[in-house]
């Protein structure tokens, strides 16, 4: 996704990521966010950037003049050596509890009940500020994207 | 036998590759799909580690920062759209009247 030159390309690529990553919940028997993941983001929120890019009107990318640019090789270093110490965490660390295989409840937890009981009993304070923070942002998104008369 | 070990990796690399767009890439609306990658792989994280310790809590929490990053988007294109409509471009190194 991040070397296509076209960005409708890289949006494509991203769904098909998506699509992948929602694959992996279902591994993790994680049903309601496999759904949620493939209706959400793939459905909402990759529909609108792609609504976005055609609006606009992007054509490809011009690269600058010459293809090695010092900044662009800064960065993908630095962020090596960031992976390489996350790596480093993750396969050096301490048996995480030994956990070699799903835990035992891990089915019933990953069902829309399950979900459903902690979202309206110990989460319930989260649950009703999102919808404040939707609110908001649809306010804030009719305003910003309005034409100024 | 897939460890959580491969899942943790799997995001770390990701997290990474959204790292690199976010720094690399000058097109507006990539940099804004890098951040979704990035906040995929951390969704990936808490789902895994939720699923090998059999808690409800990472899942309750993806499913917050699922609710945030769609807000997100929304009012970040929203933006796009408006900075497209007075500078005529969507190419980060052009957007630089804040700078001293």
């Amino acid at each position: 996704m991040i070397i296509q030159k076209n960005p409708v390309m890289s949006a494509i690529s991203l769904i098909a990521n998506f699509f992948c990553i929602a694959g992996l919940y279902l591994l993790l028997r994680a049903q309601l966010l496999a759904v949620l993941q493939v209706v959400v983001y793939t459905g909402a929120i990759m529909v609108l950037v792609v609504f976005v890019i055609m609006l606009l009107n992007l054509g490809d990318e011009e690269r600058l003049s010459e293809r090695f640019d010092i900044k662009k090789i800064v960065g993908v270093v630095i962020v090596c050596g960031f992976l390489l110490e996350m790596v480093y965490i993750v396969g050096f660390s301490p048996d995480t509890a030994g956990q070699t295989q799903l835990s035992p409840n891990a089915e019933q937890l990953g069902q829309i009940e399950a979900m459903g009981s902690a979202m309206f009993g110990k989460f319930i304070l989260p649950f009703e500020s999102t919808s404040l923070l939707l609110l908001a942002a649809i306010v804030g998104a009719v305003i910003l994207a309005k034409k100024r008369p | 036998m897939i460890t959580l070990e491969s899942y943790l990796s799997l995001s770390a690399i990701l997290f990474s590759i959204g790292v690199v767009g976010v720094l690399t890439r000058r097109n507006v609306i990539v940099v804004f799909m890098s951040v979704e990658l990035m906040l995929n792989s951390v969704n990936l994280t808490l789902i895994a580690y939720s699923a090998y310790l059999g808690e409800i809590t990472g899942q309750v929490l993806v499913f917050f920062v699922m609710a945030v990053a769609a807000a997100e988007a929304a009012v970040g294109l929203a933006i796009v759209i408006a900075l497209f409509r007075n500078r005529q471009t969507v190419n980060i190194d052009e957007v630089n009247i804040l700078k001293w």
